[in-house]
């Protein structure tokens, strides 16, 4: 049970990360591969897959 | 860019990528949570959970229904187990034919169509299956979601990086740490597969179980297809039932010996660490080859598949493939087929622990009239008889 907080612990801070380097990006393509995998830190920080 | 154009792109993609989660999050929510109706056959006199054998599965999502007809006469008991792998979905269709119609006049019947009910609410990560499909009805049609081999990793996650099968030892692929079929039999204070597998394992020595018989399907690159896997315990049995359906039900079936060093698996250790024969089926599944093409729910449900028939033509398949494929129909008969011999075979030699029960449909019969033929409409039955999976 505490190693699962803390994977949605450790998942949560990338997400934070990969939402950090999007704002900061001045490129149209890495602001797209940004979103592209937030997508699964997202689902399962939401807790849909 | 100026500022202000570099915040209505950002802010575009964004929305773009919002609405592409939203569709797939409401998929995966929707699929997670379909329920699927059971509507009890006459013959079924109680239903219990998992946890009244085990409390410390109760609140998870694996505190399994188990399906109880009973005869008016006393016998053995058998239990069935449904959706320990829910991506092979001719197990968990011949639980709900039992379950929806068996009835038994002497010893006890259990079934479980849902083993590991955490593994039918997600499908293999990556690999593009459908989320559900619909078996064809009289009525109309039942939805069933697809699942997958391993527990949902929202209710069992992280997996380890090494996974050492407990009581044995032995070293296994980590992520079969979330496989039913690799973690038995089981421990009360595991993860979530590990304590479904110790619920169970409670179960068949509470219920004083005889049989348990695990329903499988195998890919056709797989060599053991076709087949009872047997424990030494069941060797006499599965081997008599082997001859006596390949002479008589118009299908082939084999008999495998339960490797005694590989651990964790229901057909080993259910039999050594309980007083039950296990006893584990396979039937062909086109759908979990690795080298088949569109994995969509035709492959599923008609088992037809241009690519497992080319590799058929190389040789390369441990079962026969043609233009026909393998129809879920005919996947489920076999099953049920199965099934009625166990129990015939079983009850004949053992006559004061017989379990003697009727309205199992054959395999010629599920094949003639299919699977929803035997599944019945929630909807025209008492709310009181229907239980959700």
């Amino acid at each position: 049970m505490i190693m699962t907080i803390l994977y949605y612990i450790l998942t949560g801070f990338i997400a934070f990360l990969i939402i950090w380097n999007l704002l900061k990006s001045k490129k149209w393509q890495e602001e797209i591969l940004y979103i592209i995998i937030l997508m699964p830190f997202l689902l399962r920080l939401f807790r849909l897959k | 860019m100026s500022v202000h154009g570099l915040h209505i792109r950002k802010c575009s993609f964004v929305i773009l990528g919002a609405i592409l989660m939203a569709f797939a999050g409401t998929s995966f929510y929707n699929s997670r949570h379909l329920r699927e109706p059971v509507v009890l056959s006459p013959g079924v006199t109680q239903v219990k959970k998992l946890s009244d054998y085990f409390p410390g599965i109760k609140g998870t999502i694996n505190d399994s229904n188990i399906y109880i007809l009973e005869g008016t006469e006393p016998g053995g008991t058998i239990l069935i187990l449904g959706g320990s792998h829910p991506e092979e979905p001719a197990s968990r269709l011949t639980t709900w034919i039992l379950a929806e119609n068996a009835a038994v006049e002497q010893g006890r019947l259990l079934v479980v169509p849902s083993a590991n009910r955490s593994a039918t609410t997600v499908t293999r990560l990556g690999g593009a299956y459908p989320p559900d499909f619909t078996i064809p009805t009289p009525w109309g049609g039942q939805k069933f979601r697809m699942g997958d081999r391993w527990s949902n990793p929202l209710d069992q996650w992280p997996d380890p990086e090494v996974y050492i099968h407990y009581p044995s030892r032995q070293e296994l692929a980590y992520v079969d740490i979330r496989n039913l079929n690799r973690t038995w039999p089981g421990r009360a204070n595991g993860t979530l597969t590990e304590k479904t597998c110790y619920a169970m394992t409670q179960l068949i020595q509470k219920e004083n179980v005889d049989i348990v018989i695990d329903l499988h399907e195998a890919e056709l690159q797989y060599p053991v297809i076709s087949t009872i896997v047997a424990h030494q315990k069941g060797e006499d049995l599965a081997a008599l039932v082997s001859m006596m359906i390949s002479g008589s039900e118009g299908f082939d079936i084999g008999m495998e010996y339960s490797p005694k060093a590989l651990h964790g698996l229901s057909h080993r250790e259910i039999g050594d660490h309980t007083q039950a024969i296990s006893l584990l089926l396979e039937a062909p599944e086109p759908f979990l080859d690795a080298t088949r093409g569109r994995t969509d729910r035709a492959l599923l449900l008609e088992g037809k598949d241009e690519f497992v028939l080319r590799a058929g033509k190389h040789g390369l398949l441990f079962e026969k493939m043609d233009e026909d494929g393998w129809p879920i129909d005919i996947r489920v008969g076999r099953h049920c087929s199965t099934i009625i011999y166990i129990l015939e075979l079983w009850s004949e030699e053992n006559p004061e622990k017989a379990v003697v029960a009727r309205k199992i449909p054959r395999y010629a019969e599920v094949k003639e009239k299919g699977v929803g033929f035997f599944l019945r409409d929630p909807t025209k039955e008492d709310p009181k008889n229907v239980y959700f999976e």
